[in-house]
Parts: structure tokens; C-alpha cells; sequence
């Protein structure tokens, strides 16, 4: 517990930083919010007013320090483009995005970790092959384009998947909200048909960040299992004549994933990235598409909260997989 | 005990065996046309340098060579079975059962994220030795069977929690928690202190006496085959050119090759040239050293290291009593004299590196002083040292002759590196001086070109020693320099190290856990433990009337060839 409390206290430092950081990038960014919500016809002094009214006449140091005020009563400014709390904005659309992400996370997980395993102990195979195969396209093919391809292919072509047109068809209701994921809020309630529906929506964006995501867990898994079948401790494990499915389940597996593990924590940030692509091409409704949007826009505060939330988000999760560790790896649970 | 009657047929016997590696450059034999034998109850040595195939062959009978590896042609039997034929179920059913092994670095050979009791369970189910419900009970069991204290606290250890020693005790009681009937033991011991080594082959010897079993030694170091083995088999480049009880291989050898790696070995009353091949000895005798002026003088030399947790926002958080700093060097005092050579014994952990270093001035002193020529030179800051022109003066030769060159130098390189970063010479006088470095190390000119990789071990040391002198240092610091080498380089390089000192007139700081090492090359000894100097003085008191217990424990646990 207080390992949580310790590791949490670390973060303030970074997310200060952050900050710091988005408030001057935003700020430095060419464009001007007040003439682009003034209209392209507008008067120089409606402009200024408009200005006037955003407080952005003010000198830096005064406006950040309003920002930071405002933000330590969990206030994250008004968003000009939606007329909403950038809060209420960013909780309505995140978990869209935490759905998306963390199914594509899971689902890359689940084919990259067996493949990486099956790569390794079988060297040279087929499963080898495919491995290396699947690796090089994942990192070759930018994502917005496996999307779209994807899209071509299942929806246009073959007709398998519904509309790439956010969370659910037109014709279906959200399931009333638990946790925000469709899948988890519909299963709640035990209806199948939205379930099914969200999970036909889920299923090309879900591909599309997965396929991104495969090639560095495949890699590590591999690189990492084949370090640890080389060990001399999977030898004793060996000369003992333990059973192979022990060896490398047993001592082999639970040691190659620690690499693993550490490299989650890069993925899913990689896969953040990723996602705003995704969310576009799927239209999906979630805190990239909506970040983006506001970038374009020069609104500054849904920009701001949108780094800021996910920099918690990294924090989080970096302490999950973190605590993950201390759980599989003693030495780890020492050191903190 | 041994077992030498003739109607006690072999337990394990190899006959022509011959194990092919698939290399780039094709196939090469590391194993060829190698037969022995072990009979019930017998502990058999396999003796050689590294290359000699002692451990392929060990891995072969096991069936775990890596995949490049292969059984080319000949057999192994175990009590009747042809081993090499046996289907894998079938051979997986006698690996830990049957036969069992035991292994070099200890803590590498264990899981290091699993119990070590749940890593013995995993053996006596497999084996079905035990039961679920019994299991654990049977594992218990197996660590106090080897000494291990309070086992069932240590049943939840984890490796790194544990020494090197206990750690061996863990694989040896994995080895021998199913009773097989036969040992292979690889290397149990090197990296081990003394007196660990000590306690290890007793508790091996012991615990596979009282069950009749076989063992099988493969070693590098012939003091440990002469104390611990009945017969001892000698091999050289993959094949066996002697086999035969170890009373008459070390009394009567028969083979060259045995008698050079004889001589080679560090023994009690040998002298340096004693270890050279006969006919190499050095041409002049070493005139007695007559020790001058004090050149290093450490006094009070204290060095203190804060304890893992304290420190940093942990502790500012705990707000606990701060715990006081561990001392790796406790106010330890010597002196060492222009032309002498003095040498730091004790096991790992006594702080004579720590010493070293500090000397070396790659570490900060606690406490204390040290002068050298005069001159206070522990208050240099060891980042300023680098710039000082007390560096030119006090050189170093590390431990690990590969690890301390850089892999995209080449020996020429390495060697100019500290002329190049501290001398004035460049071109046409640089080279010269890199062939003449060469030429006194006894290193080929023409590997001057070569890198690292393509140096052998003794090479790469007579580079590493070439560089530690290219500057015509006063004091040298060895740190184990020949601790990786085989013994027959081992040889050559210490009756090096002689020569040059005596040529170039330079002091050696000589640290070392090897006291036979010590004794052929230092005129003076200290003995530390736990920080402390034990007991210092000139070689052949300390060594041969030594008054310190410690001293006389550390003596006695050295298995020396006789």
C-alpha cells in the first residue's frame, strides 16, 4: 500500500511537467482562438472582445496561473467548440477510447504472447515464420491505412461488418451506463443484442490498433523466451527431467514475461497515439477524435485535458504493470 | 571405498564417444573417440583446460547438449541402457532419477523467481517421489539433509536471497532428491570462496558416499580432482590422454600434456619457473628484491557504504532510525615499497577490491589516508584523478581479460589507448613503442592488428597487462589477473608479471583469493576478512606459520595438487 502511495507520489513531478508543458505548446501553437471562433467576417473589435471575454489578453503567467487554479478545484475550462466542461466531455468520451484500447491491448496480447512463445521454442518453424511475417507488416502498415483497408475489404467488399459509424448502429440504444463499455454495461443487464451490435462496431477498430500493437509484444516475447530457454537455470529445469510442457510454462514462460511486461507499459502508449487515427476512420466517439477536433480549432482547454488525462492514465497504468511485477518477480518486491 | 575390484561392473560407460558441433565453418568435433568408465560407488575426475570437452562430454550423457551439438558416433551405457538410443520419454524418466547434475554458478542454475523449495517439489513430483500431501514435507527434508539452516523458512527463499554457497546446496539438493546412482558434477565449486568450496565437496562427498553412488568430477582445477576423486581421466582437446587412479597420476603421470598441466599448477613448495613447461624457464634466475623507500602508504583507509533502502524519498518517507552504513574497508593500514610486490587475500566480500579500487582512486575513500610517493592522494576526487598526473603513475590490470578490452579496439589500439589519452608520443615513436610493449609482454607483432574476439585468453591478458605498463607506471594494481585463465597460462602470465617487475622495477598490488597464486609472486601478504586486516607480513611467514586462525582455516580449506 504504501508502495502505491510511494510510486504515486513519484508521478506529481511528471504531471506538473505536463502541465507546464501542454500550457505553453497550446499557447505557442500558430493560430488565435479568439479570431477563429469570431468568424472569418468579423470586426477587429469583436475580436478583442471576444478575447477580452477568454481572458487570452492577459499575460502568460496570469493566465496560467487562473488554469492552475481552476484546475485544482477539477475545474478543466469550458470547451468553445461543444459549448461543454471539457471534464464532462472527456468523461462521457473516455471510455469509448479506454474500450477500444484496452480490447485491442487484450487481443494483441492474447495472439502476440502464444506466437512470441511458439516462435521461440520452435525455432525455425512455421510458427516462426509466420511470427517474423506478422511482425514486419504490423510495423509497416501505418494504421489509419490497415484501417481503412480492413473497412474496404469487410465492409465494402464483403459485407461482413457493419457501418465503421462509432460505438453502435443508428438504430441501437447505449446500454444504460456502469462502467462505460458497451460490451461490460450490456452483459450487466443481460442484453445480447446490444452486445452483439457493440461488439460487431468493436470488431475492425479492435483489428486495426491490435495488428499495430502485435509486433513489439511478439517480438520481446520471443526475443525475451528465447534469452530464458538459453538460461542455465532452464537447463537444471532440463537435467532434472522435468517435462517440457514444465519447462517452459513453469521456468521458461513466467521469466520471459517480465520484458513483457515492462514493454506493455510503451505499447499501450503507442496504441493512445494510434488510437486518434482509428477514431477517425471508424468515427468513433471517443477523446482522440474529440482532442484532434479541438487542436484544429485552436480550444485550447479540451486539448489540455485530453494530455493531462491521458498522462494520468500512463501514470496509472505504469503502476499497475508495476505492482504486476512485484507480483511475478520477488527481487522486484525487494527493491521497493 | 573405491572401488576398484573387477568384478563390479561400470555404471556408466562411454566407449568411443565422439560429439560433433555444426559451425558455420562445418562440422567440428569438440568430443572425439573419448571412453571411460564408472563403477558403482567410484568418484571419477575429468580434468582439463577449457576446450578439452570435459563438460560436452558430461552434457552428452545427460542428453542436453544444445541443438548445434550432436552424438557423432560411439555409445553410452548407464547400468545396460544405451543411452544415446533411448527415446526422450524414456530418457527424461532417468535424467534427475537416475542421473543427476549438478552445475557451475550456482544461483544462475536456479529459477530466480520460484521458492527454491517449490523448485524441489517440481523435481520429487515429476520423479513421483512424493505426493501432493507429502511433497513438501519430503522437500523440508532435503535442505536439512544438505545443511541447510531453519529449512522451513528457507523452503520460501528465492535464490537471490540466498549466498552462492546455500545456492549450491539448493541444486544439490535438487540433484539428489530423487536418489540417483549417479553424479555429474560440472565445475560445482569455481567461483566459490575457499572455504565454501570446502564445505560443498564435503557435503557432496559425504551425502553421495552414505547412498553408494557414482560421481562424476569435471574440473579444471587438479587440486580439487586429487583431494576429492578415486581416478582421474585427463583430456586435451577433446580426447582422453590419460586415465588412471589419482594417487598415480599425480605421483607417476604418464602423458606430456598431463605432466605440463602438473607443473603448471600452483603447488606448495613450487616456484615460479617450477610452473613452466621444462625447458622454458626463464634464462636469468630473479636476484633477491631488495625493497627501497615506501611508495604506498595507507593508513586508517575506511570505506563505508550506505545500507539498500535508506537514502533518497524512501527513507525521508519511512522516517525511521537511518541504519548505519555497512563498512567494506575498516580502517585497514599498509605500506608498500618501491620494487615490492604485496598481495590482498580473503574471500569475496572482505573488501580487497573495494581497497583496490580506492588505491586506484575509482572510488571515493570514507576515511582515512593514502600516500603514495609522499604525496596525499586520497582527497583527489576520482573524477579528477583521470586529469592528475597521478594517473600515469598508478595503472591497473582487471580481473577479466576479455571484458576490460574494448571489442572494437584492436591490441595495437588498446594498447597505445593510455599513451594516446596520457602520453605525448603519437605516430611513427607511438607505434614504436606498442611493438616494444609487445615485444615485452611476449605478444606476437603481428596480433597487433587483431581484435579482442580473435585473441585467445592469454592474449588478451598480455594485452591488458601491455597497457597497464605502457605509461612506466610505479604501481600496478592486479585484480585477479589471472583468476579467468587456464593454469598453464596462468603460468606464463604470472612468470610475466615476475619478469617485468623486475626488468621495470614496478611495485604490484596484488589482490587475489588464491593464497598458491599469492605465495609464487608477492613478497608480502595481507590477509583481510570483513573489512579488517587479519594478519600481514612477508610471504613465507604468513604462509607457513601463519598466526591468524583465519589464515590457517583459509590454508587448509586450499585443495593444493600434492
Amino acid at each position: 500500500m504504501r508502495t502505491v502511495a510511494l510510486r504515486l507520489a513519484g508521478a506529481i513531478p511528471a504531471l506538473i511537467g505536463v502541465i507546464l508543458a501542454t500550457f505553453v505548446l497550446t499557447r505557442v501553437l500558430p493560430g488565435d482562438t479568439a479570431s477563429y471562433f469570431a468568424g472569418p467576417t468579423a470586426s477587429a473589435e469583436s475580436i478583442a472582445q471576444i478575447r477580452a471575454e477568454l481572458g487570452l489578453d492577459r499575460p502568460l503567467p496570469e493566465q496560467f496561473l487562473r488554469y492552475v487554479t481552476a484546475l485544482s478545484h477539477g475545474d478543466l475550462g469550458m470547451s468553445l467548440t461543444t459549448g461543454q466542461p471539457v471534464l464532462d466531455d472527456l468523461a462521457a468520451r473516455l471510455p469509448a477510447s479506454a474500450e477500444l484500447t484496452l480490447s485491442a491491448l487484450l487481443l494483441a496480447m492474447a495472439v502476440a504472447i502464444p506466437l512470441g512463445i511458439l516462435a521461440a521454442v520452435k525455432q525455425g518453424s512455421l510458427a516462426d515464420h509466420a511470427c517474423r511475417i506478422l511482425v514486419t507488416g504490423g510495423v509497416s502498415l501505418p494504421v489509419f491505412f490497415t484501417g481503412l483497408l480492413l473497412v474496404y475489404v469487410f465492409y465494402f467488399l464483403l459485407g461482413w461488418s457493419p457501418a465503421p459509424l462509432g460505438r453502435l448502429d443508428a438504430f441501437a440504444s447505449a446500454p444504460p451506463t456502469v462502467t462505460g463499455f458497451f460490451l461490460v454495461d450490456s452483459l450487466l443487464i443481460g442484453d445480447t443484442e446490444t452486445f452483439r451490435a457493440a461488439l460487431a462496431q468493436m470488431v475492425l477498430p479492435v483489428c486495426t490498433l491490435s495488428l499495430f500493437a502485435l509486433a513489439p509484444i511478439a517480438r520481446i516475447s520471443r526475443a525475451s523466451m528465447l534469452a530464458v530457454l538459453g538460461s542455465d537455470f532452464v537447463r537444471t529445469a532440463r537435467a532434472s527431467g522435468l517435462s517440457p510442457r514444465a519447462v517452459i510454462l513453469t521456468y521458461g514462460f513466467r521469466n520471459a514475461m517480465l520484458p513483457v511486461l515492462t514493454t506493455l507499459g510503451m505499447v499501450f502508449s503507442f496504441l493512445l497515439g494510434a488510437n486518434v487515427l482509428v477514431e477517425k476512420v471508424f468515427a468513433w466517439p471517443g477523446v482522440g477524435s474529440y482532442a484532434v477536433e479541438a487542436l484544429i480549432a485552436s480550444d485550447f482547454a479540451p486539448v489540455q485535458g485530453f494530455v493531462l488525462a491521458m498522462a494520468i492514465l500512463y501514470v496509472l497504468l505504469n503502476l499497475a504493470i508495476d505492482l504486476l511485477y512485484g507480483l511475478v518477480d520477488p527481487r522486484a518486491r525487494m527493491a521497493a | 571405498m573405491s572401488a576398484t575390484t573387477t568384478d563390479n561392473p561400470p555404471l556408466l560407460e562411454i566407449r568411443d564417444l565422439t560429439i560433433e558441433f555444426a559451425t558455420r565453418a562445418g562440422p567440428v568435433q569438440a568430443v572425439r573417440q573419448v571412453s571411460l568408465g564408472i563403477r558403482k560407488g567410484e568418484t571419477v575426475g575429468i580434468v582439463g583446460e577449457s576446450g578439452s570437452g570435459k563438460s560436452v562430454t558430461s552434457y552428452a550423457v545427460m542428453r542436453i547438449l544444445d541443438r548445434a551439438g550432436r552424438i557423432a558416433a560411439g555409445s553410452i551405457g548407464f547400468s545396460g541402457i544405451d543411452l544415446p538410443g533411448l527415446p526422450e520419454r524414456e530418457m527424461r524418466d532417468l535424467r534427475g532419477r537416475e542421473i543427476s547434475m549438478i552445475f557451475q554458478n550456482p544461483r544462475a542454475a536456479l529459477n530466480p523467481i520460484r521458492a527454491v523449495g517449490r523448485q524441489i517439489e517440481d523435481v520429487l513430483i515429476r520423479h513421483a517421489q512424493a505426493t501432493r500431501a507429502t511433497t513438501r514435507a519430503r522437500a523440508i527434508e532435503m535442505l536439512e539433509q544438505v545443511r541447510i539452516a531453519r529449512p522451513e523458512e528457507r523452503y520460501h527463499a528465492y535464490p537471490f536471497e540466498l549466498s552462492g554457497g546455500m545456492c549450491q546446496r539448493i541444486v544439490i539438493a535438487l540433484a539428489l532428491a530423487c536418489g540417483p546412482q549417479l553424479l555429474i558434477a560440472d565445475e560445482p565449486t569455481t567461483g566459490l570462496d575457499v572455504t565454501t568450496q570446502k564445505t560443498v565437496m564435503e557435503l557432496v562427498t559425504e551425502l553421495t558416499r552414505a547412498r553408494g553412488m557414482s560421481t562424476l568430477l569435471i574440473t579444471h582445477d587438479l587440486g580439487l580432482a586429487a583431494a576429492y576423486c578415486d581416478r582421474v581421466v585427463v583430456m586435451e582437446r577433446g580426447r582422453v590422454v590419460e586415465d588412471a587412479p589419482a594417487q598415480q597420476i599425480f605421483r607417476a603421470p604418464q602423458h606430456p600434456y598431463t605432466r605440463r598441466l602438473l607443473r603448471a599448477t600452483p603447488r606448495p613448495g613450487a616456484r615460479l619457473p617450477d610452473l613452466l613447461p621444462e625447458g622454458e624457464a626463464p634464462p636469468v634466475e630473479a636476484p633477491e628484491a631488495t625493497p627501497g623507500p615506501v611508495l604506498l602508504d595507507v593508513i586508517n583507509l575506511v570505506k563505508e557504504f550506505p545500507r539498500a533502502g535508506s537514502g533518497g524519498l524512501g527513507s525521508w518517507l519511512r522516517r525511521g532510525p537511518a541504519l548505519p552504513p555497512a563498512r567494506a574497508v575498516d580502517g585497514i593500514s599498509f605500506q608498500i615499497r618501491r620494487g615490492e610486490s604485496v598481495g590482498l587475500v580473503g574471500e569475496s566480500g572482505c573488501g580487497k577490491s573495494t581497497t583496490s579500487m580506492m588505491v586506484m582512486r575509482l572510488l571515493e575513500r570514507t576515511s582515512g589516508s593514502i600516500q603514495f610517493d609522499g604525496q596525499e592522494i586520497g582527497a583527489i576526487a576520482p573524477r579528477d584523478v583521470t586529469r592528475s598526473a597521478l594517473r600515469r603513475r598508478i595503472q591497473m590490470v582487471f580481473q577479466d581479460p576479455t571484458d576490460s578490452l574494448n571489442p572494437r579496439y584492436t591490441a595495437g589500439r588498446a594498447i597505445a589507448d593510455p599513451i594516446l589519452r596520457l602520453g605525448e608520443l603519437r605516430g611513427a615513436g607511438l607505434e614504436d613503442r606498442c611493438r616494444e610493449l609487445a615485444r615485452l609482454v611476449g605478444l606476437p607483432e603481428a596480433l597487433l592488428g587483431r581484435f579482442p574476439h580473435q585473441l585467445s585468453g592469454g592474449q588478451k591478458a598480455r594485452v591488458g597487462i601491455a597497457r597497464a605498463i605502457a605509461l612506466n607506471p610505479e604501481l600496478v594494481v592486479l585484480d585477479e589477473p589471472t583468476a579467468a585463465l587456464d593454469v598453464s597460462v596462468q603460468a606464463v602470465v604470472l612468470n610475466l608479471l615476475q619478469d617485468l617487475k623486475l626488468r621495470l622495477g614496478m611495485s604490484y598490488l596484488f589482490v587475489s583469493h588464491d593464497l598458491h597464486v599469492v605465495k609464487l609472486l608477492c613478497d608480502r601478504v595481507i590477509v583481510m576478512r570483513q573489512g579488517r586486516i587479519v594478519e600481514q607480513g612477508p610471504t613465507g611467514q604468513v604462509l607457513n606459520q601463519p598466526a591468524a586462525d583465519y589464515t590457517r582455516a583459509l590454508l587448509a580449506a586450499a585443495p593444493a595438487a600434492p
